[in-house]
């Protein structure tokens, strides 16, 4: 297949970079400022490097990439809350070009879910989003394969850094402040972590987790109940521990709606996963609760799901 | 927690049980209320003491949790009765669900004592134990750990009343996460 790439940052370059080891061609790669285009391939590693050390990665205007010859367009720009633009507009611009859209950013199914259906509705293009919740994890295809009718529940811990601040915080005995700055030392964390630690990546997984959950109601940002991990003190994971419990970072989405916070859970059970793994516990009507655990973030783990997504595309054999 | 299901008619099955007492308030009342408990084979669970909560009466509400065979807890309430003690309430089995919660906040200074008995009355439920953890001082964040008894299938209720009585306080409540597939 043909790959437009829209947005540059760890996933973005991570899809361009192993896109001929799954045997497509990148036809466009654009960030913010710059793309680069050509309906043969375009040059990758050039315009990579170009991105470092220029902070562009070709000539070309950024919304050339979406006007370019390409199959499936991959929007892998930064995620943003509300109008969820630039990339709800994206989507419906593929859409309108009848291409498949494929999506690493969580705004457009978290923030305007029904009108992204009502797009991919009206066109011949199909949208997939498996890693908008759980990086490398195959959380929504699992779902779909059992059918959302036949889920009941879904919960875990989805976000690497507020599990690894916990874990550590838990384990060493030391303060939010102290664990945080460590992680931001290891690339764990961000120089703003406010999206990680105060719950918002894990509440637009869960919306999206509820949106295909529940087909037909609509949730948003604002229907999650959120509670970050900022203002939790070391004394209440000491505490926890005393009693062979400790505290994670939990999202749920059930009949009750989508709900993210600290929660008290037994220090050793599936859910209690270390560092900056996640894990999604999906509970069916008929088989039980499903566990699936792995990397939740990073460029070629999130690759790696895009990928998955752009497999399961129709396509004219 | 649900102690004895499906052993109901072997006498040797210990049980627990919740006894309510009233206390006037008179130094050794406490001591002599737990004596015929002890004395009669009975394993205490815990007592929650509530000093600051008089009845209309003047007498101080009580609460013990014990185990013990049925024999002997039936001996146990009649030494309580015949050592003129007050009780209120003696039955088994009352409490089968126990829920652990973390209060974070300024526990101390929003008055830990009445945001406790404030919890027990509102949910109905028992403090089974608590501890406090406050490493910081009084000006930083402390946490508080309760474990509480109630009956079964109650626990969704008992945590709204925790979370009711935590936001007016300004304190948040860590709750447990129930189990999947209940």
């Amino acid at each position: 297949m043909k790959l437009a790439v829209l947005g540059a940052g760890a996933v973005g370059a991570s899809v361009a970079e192993l896109a001929s080891q799954y045997g497509h061609t990148v036809t466009a790669l654009a960030d913010s400022q710059s793309a680069v285009v050509d309906p043969d391939g375009i040059d990758v590693s050039t315009a990579l490097e170009r991105k470092q050390t220029e902070g562009t990665v070709g000539d070309a205007e950024p919304d050339e990439a979406l006007s370019g010859t390409y199959d499936v367009l991959v929007e892998a720009t930064p995620t943003t809350l509300g109008e969820a633009e630039p990339g709800f507009s994206h989507v419906t611009e593929a859409l309108s070009q009848d291409k498949h859209v494929v999506l690493a950013n969580k705004g457009p199914v978290a923030e305007r879910y029904s009108e992204v259906r009502k797009a991919e509705e009206a066109s011949d293009g199909t949208v997939l989003f498996e890693a908008t919740v759980g990086g490398a994890m195959p959380v929504l295809s699992t779902i779909a394969d059992f059918d959302a009718d036949k889920i009941t529940a879904v919960r875990g811990v989805l976000n690497g850094t507020a599990n690894f601040i916990l874990s550590r915080m838990a384990a060493e005995g030391l303060g939010y402040e102290h664990v945080l700055a460590e992680a931001q030392d290891l690339g764990v964390a961000e120089t703003d972590p406010s999206f990680d630690v105060d719950g918002t990546d894990a509440a637009l997984k869960c919306v999206i987790l509820a949106n295909v959950l529940s087909e037909g109601t609509e949730f948003t940002l604002e229907d999650a109940v959120v509670e970050g991990i900022r203002d939790l003190p070391s004394s209440a994971l000491d505490l926890a521990t005393e009693d062979g419990k400790t505290i994670r970072l939990i999202g749920e989405v059930s009949d009750d709606g989508v709900r993210v916070g600290p929660r008290l859970i037994e220090e050793n059970t599936a859910l209690t996963v270390t560092g900056t793994r996640n894990i999604v516990q999906i509970e069916t009507t008929h088989a039980g609760v499903l566990n699936i655990s792995g990397r939740g973030a990073g460029g070629p783990e999130t690759a790696s799901a895009v990928f998955a997504d752009i497999g399961r595309l129709p396509h004219e054999e | 927690m649900c102690r004895g299901d499906g052993l109901m008619s072997e006498s040797e099955d210990v049980h627990a049980y919740t006894v309510r007492l009233e206390l006037t308030d008179r130094p050794g009342e406490l001591l002599r209320a737990l004596e015929p408990i002890a004395e009669t084979g009975g394993n205490l669970l815990s007592i929650f003491h509530e000093r600051g909560n008089l009845t209309p009466r003047g007498d101080i509400p009580v609460e013990v949790d014990l185990e013990a065979t049925p024999e002997r807890f039936e001996a146990i309430v009649d030494a309580l009765k015949a050592a003129d003690i007050t009780v209120i309430e003696a039955g088994s089995d009352r409490y089968s669900e126990e829920i652990v919660v973390v209060l974070v906040g300024h526990l101390v200074e929003t008055d830990l004592s009445h945001t406790l008995s404030r919890i027990q009355e509102a949910s109905g439920a028992s403090i089974k134990d608590f501890a406090l953890s406050a490493p910081e001082g009084e000006d930083a964040a402390s946490s508080a750990r309760l474990r509480m008894a109630t009956e079964a299938g109650k626990g969704e209720e008992i945590l709204g009343a925790i979370r009711e009585i935590a936001a007016e306080k300004e304190l948040s409540v860590i709750e447990p996460l129930g189990e999947v597939g209940r």
